[in-house]
């Protein structure tokens, strides 16, 4: 990584130099929006993937029933009409008329009934079966209306059916078999695809018969060719020769080198992640470790500076969420929050109070930034922790995570950019996996904020949660993270803080 | 000759037996597949629902003996990433590696036999010492910096090559010329001492006596006998380039059979993993052979033995 940090600037260097020599021409006159990004999709079907990027990829080439605005994020109408819930379990959806798939087919409660009831029957095998366990089935009650029985009250019920609920076409899928789907997939969203490569790229373009009046808008520009380039300095090399027009999660450190640039345009914006340092308060790794000590836990809080790590790691505008959660979501009230400021001299006193007025050994594992790891290792070296970093790999320290080997751990959360805590907070303190705090009181909380719908009851539980959580000091929010864009000049794009670009929204200066 | 080949055959086969067992114990060792393919963000609900649906839950060794016997009939089963079979997946990009591998071998060929012979021609003289300083520097050269030097220079800068991809002739020149300089030095330097070898022999002070040209005896005679170990290295190195050109693949996002064989090791995805180990050591073992027989063409004592 190392390496190719220098690499990557070099590179910059290099571009700085001769930045005359390579003309700004960015497909505007092909009309093509070229788009890299490292995370190659292995199957472009929504529902058999669990990266970003395929979220991306399908908010651009299929529809859900609902729509979530990206700058209210209020859950508005795409292809449902409207929505009544007769019940905590139940929701029917009206839908909307005309639409057509990219194969011509016209767009029925057949397709929404077909694709509810087989991505919520485990044996779908798809790729994130918590995304779609809380739907029992789905039944038409008429050629343009369908009843959804919900197995409990989902209060983020129309979040989810906005960012991960596409619709399948049942008469094509059907035919066509899973497989057929995955190479040549068909949607009813304002971009179709034309060409998959699995794992290489995939071409979009512009539907024409998508539907008028669609908040998502009829696409500017005509086509779009997203090519997956592994390696993050050849993405950049191609973007600093405009054989590129977009890339993101470009390193935060080549922000101010690629805005001087004068044919691309870096910007931030912060995204609904959140980086978190787990602790194991529950002495899953072993009873009576340190961390079980809640001196020692609040003193690890104390210890780092978590805004310092905002504003000079992270950047653009990273903040240091209250409560384990992110900010605007549903239920992350921060007011509830126990607020630990910087103070290493606490800290130290905080560890001898609790018997380890000479620190004590931790290994701290971590497959985010290393230099955001280091941060936080330098911080509890600084008050007496001797902390050794562990880098690993994502999936392999998951794994550590859910066995329960893991003292200490920094990774991060995304909710699915579900606006609602019910994406974030069960899933660390529920009792399962992940769960480093095994506190019953917490997990009836978050029991009764997930399954009513009654905001007031929500908001009282989650208050709960969040008052216990950082009382005990059971799981360290550290901080908000930043996506950075790189684009040409020529390109007028927005981000949201959900971490969905909308190509659709994008078009030519 | 034929016992030679069905020898060598023969042993290609326990090899490439080897090779299974031990490419399905070693993805076995690396990790849980079930957490791999639920992904980051999975809840353990996730994790247990996908080891059932997959039959991860089965014993190894049962997983085992399917897969051998399915692999033996070429059927190497389905993806968990890219829900499509092996076979396919593999036929898709070992042209991109073979075209590559063929692309880099060329190039290196053309490179060091020529740069070889001048330098065993001219034996102790700076030209001599050029080429071995040459062949020094690349050997040193990390492949991923030349690549990167290359991108600036001949990408970025200029702007004749594209950078990453496949999509023309073109795409192949940068990787080739990087993966060519991985075998450039030691076939360089394998020409030149087999050269000069053949230069100071009997045979060929015997040509000079009877009057043939200079052109003659080092292409005609003293090349065919310095060839001998060059053609088995080549062979060799291509085996090498197939297989180990991961990096290249990964900087310059062609995506081959090296690339996926990455890509798989780090979801797990063991199906493909053990395909690809199979399949590399397969041509590996095929180009063994083959340069044994050529060998056994170039020289006739070999055929016996």
């Amino acid at each position: 990584m190392g390496v190719q940090l220098r690499f990557g600037a070099a590179i910059l260097a290099a571009a700085l130099v001769g930045a005359g020599a390579s003309p700004a021409l960015a497909q505007k006159s092909a009309d093509t929006l070229r788009i890299t990004m490292r995370d190659a999709l292995p199957n472009v079907d929504p529902y058999y993937n669990n990266l970003r990027t395929g979220v991306v990829m399908h908010h651009q080439a299929w529809d859900g029933l609902v729509y979530r605005n990206p700058e209210t994020f209020k859950n508005e109408p795409l292809l449902a009409t409207e929505w009544k819930l007769p019940d905590s379990t139940t929701i029917e959806f009206t839908l909307r008329p005309g639409v057509k798939f990219h194969d011509g087919s016209a767009f029925t409660a057949d397709d929404v009934v077909y694709t509810l009831n087989l991505v919520s029957d485990p044996a779908s095998k798809v790729s994130t079966p918590a995304n779609y366990n809380w739907i029992e089935k789905a039944e038409k009650t008429g050629d343009l209306s369908v009843r959804v029985k919900l197995k409990r009250p989902t209060p983020a019920a129309l979040d989810y059916f906005a960012m991960v609920v596409p619709i399948y076409p049942k008469a094509y899928r059907e035919k066509v078999g899973a497989e057929g789907y995955a190479k040549a997939p068909v949607g009813t969203g304002p971009y179709k695809i034309t060409k998959v490569e699995a794992g290489a790229s995939i071409d979009f373009e512009r539907f024409e018969d998508y539907w008028a009046g669609s908040p998502k808008g009829k696409p500017a520009i005509k086509k779009m060719s997203v090519r997956f380039v592994p390696d993050a300095t050849t993405e950049m090399t191609e973007l600093l020769a405009s054989r590129a027009d977009w890339i993101w999660n470009m390193n935060p450190d080549q922000f101010e080198n690629v805005n001087k640039l004068p044919h691309i345009a870096a910007v931030r914006k912060e995204s609904m992640r959140v980086g978190y340092l787990s602790l194991d308060a529950a002495g899953r790794t072993g009873a009576d470790n340190p961390i079980t000590k809640l001196k020692v836990r609040q003193a690890i809080w104390h210890a780092i500076d978590r805004q310092a790590m905002a504003d000079k790691l992270v950047t653009g505008g990273s903040r240091v969420p209250a409560a384990p959660c992110f900010p605007t979501q549903f239920g992350c009230n921060g007011e509830a929050a126990t607020i630990y400021d910087y103070n290493p001299a606490k800290a130290k006193q905080l560890l001898a109070e609790a018997g380890y007025p000479d620190g004590f050994d931790l290994e701290v594992a971590s497959y985010v930034l290393p230099q955001w790891g280091s941060a936080v290792q330098n911080y509890l070296i600084a008050v007496g922790i001797r902390a050794k970093l562990n880098q690993l790999q994502t999936a392999a320290l998951i794994q550590k995570a859910k066995a329960g080997e893991l003292r200490t751990y920094i990774g991060s959360w995304g909710s699915y950019s579900i606006n609602d805590v019910s994406a974030f907070m069960p899933n660390f303190l529920d009792g399962g996996a992940d769960d480093y705090a095994r506190d019953p009181d917490v997990q009836k909380w978050l029991i009764e904020g997930g399954s009513s719908i009654d905001p007031e009851v929500r908001n009282k539980a989650y208050s709960a949660v969040i008052q216990r959580v950082t009382q005990q000091a059971y799981f360290a929010p550290l901080h908000t993270y930043v996506t950075t864009y790189g684009y040409s000049k020529q390109l007028d794009f927005t981000p949201y803080s959900d971490e969905l670009p909308r190509f659709y929204l994008a078009k030519w200066k | 000759m034929l016992l030679l080949i069905a020898r060598r055959l023969g042993l290609g086969l326990l090899v490439a037996l080897t090779v299974m067992t031990l490419a399905f114990m070693l993805t076995r060792l690396s990790g849980d597949l079930a957490i791999s393919i639920a992904g980051p963000s999975a809840t353990q609900a996730d994790v247990e629902i996908i080891r059932k649906a997959y039959g991860l839950d089965r014993p190894l060794y049962v997983q085992f003996f399917s897969w051998v016997g399915r692999a033996m009939v070429g059927d190497f089963g389905q993806s968990y990433f890219f829900k499509d079979s092996v076979s396919n997946l593999i036929a898709k990009r070992l042209p991109i590696t073979l075209t590559l591998g063929l692309v880099g071998l060329s190039l290196a060929l053309i490179i060091s036999i020529p740069l070889g012979i001048l330098a065993a021609v001219r034996e102790n003289t700076w030209l001599d010492r050029g080429v071995t300083m040459f062949t020094m520097v690349g050997q040193a050269i990390p492949s991923f910096w030349l690549a990167l030097i290359l991108m600036i220079v001949l990408g970025l800068n200029l702007g004749i090559l594209p950078i990453s991809g496949t999509g023309t002739w073109q795409h192949f020149v940068m990787p080739g010329i990087v993966l060519a300089f991985t075998a450039i030095p030691a076939l360089t330097r394998l020409t030149r001492s087999g050269m000069i070898e053949a230069m100071a022999s009997d045979y060929i002070r015997t040509a000079r006596a009877k009057g043939l040209s200079r052109a003659r005896i080092i292409f005609k005679h003293a090349l065919r006998n310095a060839a001998i170990p060059v053609v088995s290295i080549a062979a060799v190195q291509l085996g090498f380039m197939l297989g180990g050109s991961i990096v290249i693949e990964t900087v310059f996002a062609l995506h081959g059979v090296g690339y996926l064989g990455w890509e798989s090791i780090a979801k797990n995805d063991f199906p493909v993993v053990q395909a690809v180990v199979l399949v590399l050591a397969a041509i590996y073992i095929g180009l063994t052979l083959l340069s044994d027989i050529l060998n056994a063409l170039l020289d006739p004592r070999l055929r016996t033995g």
